[in-house]
């Protein structure tokens, strides 16, 4: 496995805490764990321009859901693209 | 969610913005209009219907546009730099086992400079919370019920890129030419919500 711990098939978690403003962190996907895709471009975090403030552009990523992982029910995935800033990596212990 | 855009004291806030800036010189009246409307000229569910037609006829276009999107629709005169900025295009393929199905769970994200406004079920609130949860149901609904075998991915459009779908082909095509295949293409088949 890579050392790069933000690369496509590494395992991450989303942040679980509820925001007081504007976030593009659904809900539904917080505080789970899923697998980055690719990388789909560099962006200012949408949370800090709703503010007015001005960020670094930073990586955005397609994650990849189990729905059961998300809703405890359904054999569909849910991919959702998200800033690098909501996602925790998992460290694997072979 | 934030469904509700209607609300008048929302529509009153921008009005006497809009008369703000006029007032100020720094909009010309009814300008907002304008620019609007040549955001929106150019896009119709027919370019992406074109997009997938060529895909058809042509597997190493398809290659490209699976790959990189924004360069391949170029091929076919389009572009995803209609707005403001070029926004990122990802587009993803149907298969004989995997299905595809997009949605905007926040708002109603949609690549409207090249697809041209979203339709109104596209922006409800139970397609954006329910799709998610349960796409075979929903897609039932839509009048597209999926074998049990077929694999649902579901894309919350819900950042900085916007998605199109890529159907398959329908059988019994093969003697058509790429722009009668293109006739083929439903706005909903683009979406993910019909099989073509």
């Amino acid at each position: 496995m890579s050392t790069e711990p933000f690369t496509p098939g590494a395992r991450v978690r989303t942040r679980s805490t509820d925001p007081a403003g504007h976030t593009r962190l659904p809900r539904y996907a917080r505080g789970a764990v899923g697998v980055l895709v690719e990388q789909a471009g560099r962006h200012p975090l949408a949370d800090d321009r709703a503010r007015g403030v001005t960020g670094d552009a930073q990586p955005v990523w397609h994650v990849r859901f189990a729905a059961a992982d998300l809703f405890g029910a359904g054999d569909h995935t849910v991919t959702v693209e998200l800033w690098q800033d909501y996602l925790t990596p998992i460290e694997e212990h072979p | 969610m934030s469904g509700d855009h209607g609300s008048s004291v929302i529509s009153a806030r921008v009005r006497h913005v809009e008369a703000l800036l006029e007032s100020c010189g720094l909009l010309d009246a009814g300008e907002i209009d304008i620019r609007i409307d040549e955001f929106l000229a150019g896009g119709t569910p027919a370019n992406g219907a074109r997009i997938v037609a060529r895909a058809w006829v042509d597997p190493a276009f398809a290659e490209r546009l699976l790959a990189d999107a924004n360069t391949a629709i170029r091929e076919v005169g389009l572009s995803m730099a209609g707005g403001l900025q070029e926004q990122r295009l990802k587009v993803v393929a149907n298969s004989a086992d995997q299905h595809n199905v997009v949605v905007c769970t926040l708002c109603s994200c949609y690549p409207i400079a090249l697809l041209g406004p979203s339709p109104s079920w596209y922006k409800s609130e139970a397609y954006r919370s329910r799709v998610v949860r349960d796409p075979r149901g929903v897609l039932a609904e839509f009048g597209f019920p999926l074998p049990a075998g077929t694999s649902i991915a579901v894309w919350d459009a819900s950042a900085e890129s916007r998605y199109l779908v890529l159907p398959r082909r329908p059988v019994g095509t093969g003697d058509l030419a790429e722009t009668e295949l293109a006739g083929l293409v439903t706005r909903k088949g683009l979406i993910g919500t019909a099989p073509v």
